[in-house]
């Protein structure tokens, strides 16, 4: 197979581009306004006075509060601190913590660590389209449950969870409710006040700013302990010089994710039906993953059939194409995705899914070229495919 | 993450395809972890493997191992073919990454089931060849987080 240097980027779940004025916001404050936001000369207040302005931005798209943003160094840490330190500020109430079965492994992974540390963790299962079965979410409260931690929408299948019912539910039994929200953030609205959310997680590098940069929100009255000692940085809960390139940078990728959002959202939505439609329609034996309609609007999931994702990823590389896939091979180990085994594919299917993640920057012509080879790559693996020889074999059985 | 060698083998697998009326086929893996291998003998009169082919679900690595294993007993005895060790199918890949040395192991017990088949076909027994496990991970322990 021939190699190319084109590249089609559709891996914007993974990492975004950073946003050309992005960039151009960060570097002013590497070698011309470099002065410690903790320092009492001009240098230094500028400084403090970008990161509060970016603060008060961030604040407002989401009817925040300022001071209730704490910038982190992305979204693992905001989900770690938000876990960890409400554990801990909340352990004498309760031990009990419930989160959903497809979260992401900043949220799961903490949960195992907090297991470990004595507490306990309801893990709620989701319906076959990975929304959160609310019936399940009810019955697993207890008294001693002191903090619910459910995604706004799912990393690998887009689908948007019923954020606002969950709220209304842990803010009428007074129970925390923290939401992940890394991949939604900047990609669909959210109003923490009227969505009930006491805590929110979100990265800069997924919305075209960044790596290394995030924040947490977390509602003023929620008594929670700090991460990182050491220093007066963000009210002293997370000590540190802080980062004012990365955060500038995140303050013009947020800038511009609230300024057109609705108009972005239509194009890349469109992108991705025409995306779903065409593969539906020219590949045989594929299934969509994830709620057709409750999803993110760059998202696109597929399982195809008889057929292994990682050998999927490399063809398409091969091709410039950048995806993912949530088969074992590209997990590290021999189980598939725990997403895709949560909304109840066998191993098998999982173990074929294709991921595109689609960003306002490509092109039609992309996604029909990205069709085109995906036709041919798919193709030629079910050839490949004892699986799929089997299933033929069968088929003409039948006749 | 792979060799040229082994980048090769899984863009232009040799041998990929199926022998109809085979001297025996051996499948191996499971589909629950992800790969499957199918080998396909052609073995002659006087027992050299005349033909070989295979079919794969899986990885990167699963393909090339195939690939690569089918190119190493092509021509051989049977008794030669034994011999092909998943050691061997690795070096001359030049090497496969730590998590995938199971697809070595793979390719071997697909050859080794390959001839197991032919053998009970034509009711000989082929010294050093034992009945091969139907799925290389069964003794494996499950992983955990």
């Amino acid at each position: 197979m021939e190699k190319t240097d084109k590249i089609i980027y559709l891996d914007n779940a993974a990492t975004t581009r950073t946003l050309p004025e992005a960039v151009e916001a960060m570097l002013p404050w590497f070698s011309v306004q470099y002065g410690n936001a903790s320092s009492i000369y001009r240098l230094g207040a500028e400084s403090k006075k970008e990161i509060t302005d970016v603060r008060e931005m961030i604040a407002g798209s989401l009817k925040a509060k300022t001071q209730e943003i704490y910038f982190t160094a992305g979204g693992s840490e905001a989900d770690n601190w938000a876990l960890i330190a409400a554990a801990e500020a909340y352990g004498d109430k309760g031990r009990h913590i419930i989160t959903s079965a497809i979260e992401h492994h900043a949220i799961l992974h903490t949960c195992e660590y907090l297991k470990k540390r004595g507490f306990e963790v309801t893990f709620v299962d989701v319906d076959e389209q990975g929304i959160l079965k609310i019936e399940d979410l009810k019955k697993a409260i207890r008294p001693d449950t002191i903090l619910i931690t459910v995604m706004f929408a799912n990393n690998e299948i887009g689908t948007l969870q019923p954020i606002e019912e969950i709220g209304s539910i842990a803010r009428e039994k007074g129970i925390l409710f923290h939401t992940d929200a890394v991949q939604a953030y900047g990609h669909v609205p959210i109003d923490v006040e009227a969505l009930h959310i006491d805590m929110l997680s979100a990265s800069g590098h997924k919305l075209g700013g960044p790596k290394g940069i995030g924040f947490l929100y977390i509602r003023q009255g929620v008594k929670i302990r700090s991460f990182i000692h050491g220093g007066a940085q963000e009210r002293g809960r997370r000590a540190g010089t802080e980062n004012v390139p990365a955060v500038a940078g995140l303050g013009a990728a947020v800038k511009r994710a609230f300024t057109d959002m609705e108009e972005r959202t239509a194009k890349v939505c469109a992108l991705r039906d025409y995306l779903a439609e065409r593969i539906e329609k020219e590949i045989p034996y594929c299934r969509l993953n994830g709620h057709r309609t409750k999803r993110l609007p760059g998202n696109v999931n597929y399982s195809f059939q008889f057929i292994e994702g990682e050998s999927l990823l490399i063809m398409l590389d091969m091709h410039g194409i950048c995806a993912s896939s949530g088969s074992a091979c590209t997990s590290g180990s021999l189980d598939p995705s725990h997403v895709l085994l949560a909304i109840g594919l066998p191993h098998e299917i999982a173990h074929g899914s294709l991921r595109l993640t689609l960003s306002e920057e490509n092109t039609r012509e992309e996604i029909d070229y990205v069709v085109e080879k995906l036709k041919e790559i798919v193709d030629r693996l079910r050839q490949m495919s004892p699986l799929y020889e089997d299933f033929i074999k069968k088929q003409k059985v039948k006749g | 993450m792979y060799s040229e060698k082994v980048m090769d083998h899984f863009s232009n697998p040799r041998n990929m395809g199926e022998i109809e009326d085979a001297s025996g086929v051996g499948t191996v893996g499971n589909a629950k972890c992800g790969d499957i291998m199918r080998i396909y003998l052609d073995i002659d009169e006087n027992h050299v493997i005349r033909d070989c082919k295979f079919k794969t679900f899986g990885c990167g690595a699963a393909v090339a191992t195939s690939s690569m294993a089918t190119e190493l007993v092509k021509g051989k005895t049977i008794e030669q073919a034994l011999e092909v060790t998943n050691q061997a199918v690795m070096e001359a890949l030049d090497g496969l990454p730590a998590v995938k040395v199971h697809c070595s192991l793979l390719a071997e017990e697909a050859i080794h089931a390959a001839l197991w088949d032919y053998a009970q076909k034509n009711g000989i027994e082929i010294k050093g060849l034992k009945k091969p496990k139907s799925d290389i991970h069964e003794d494996e322990p499950e992983e955990e987080y």
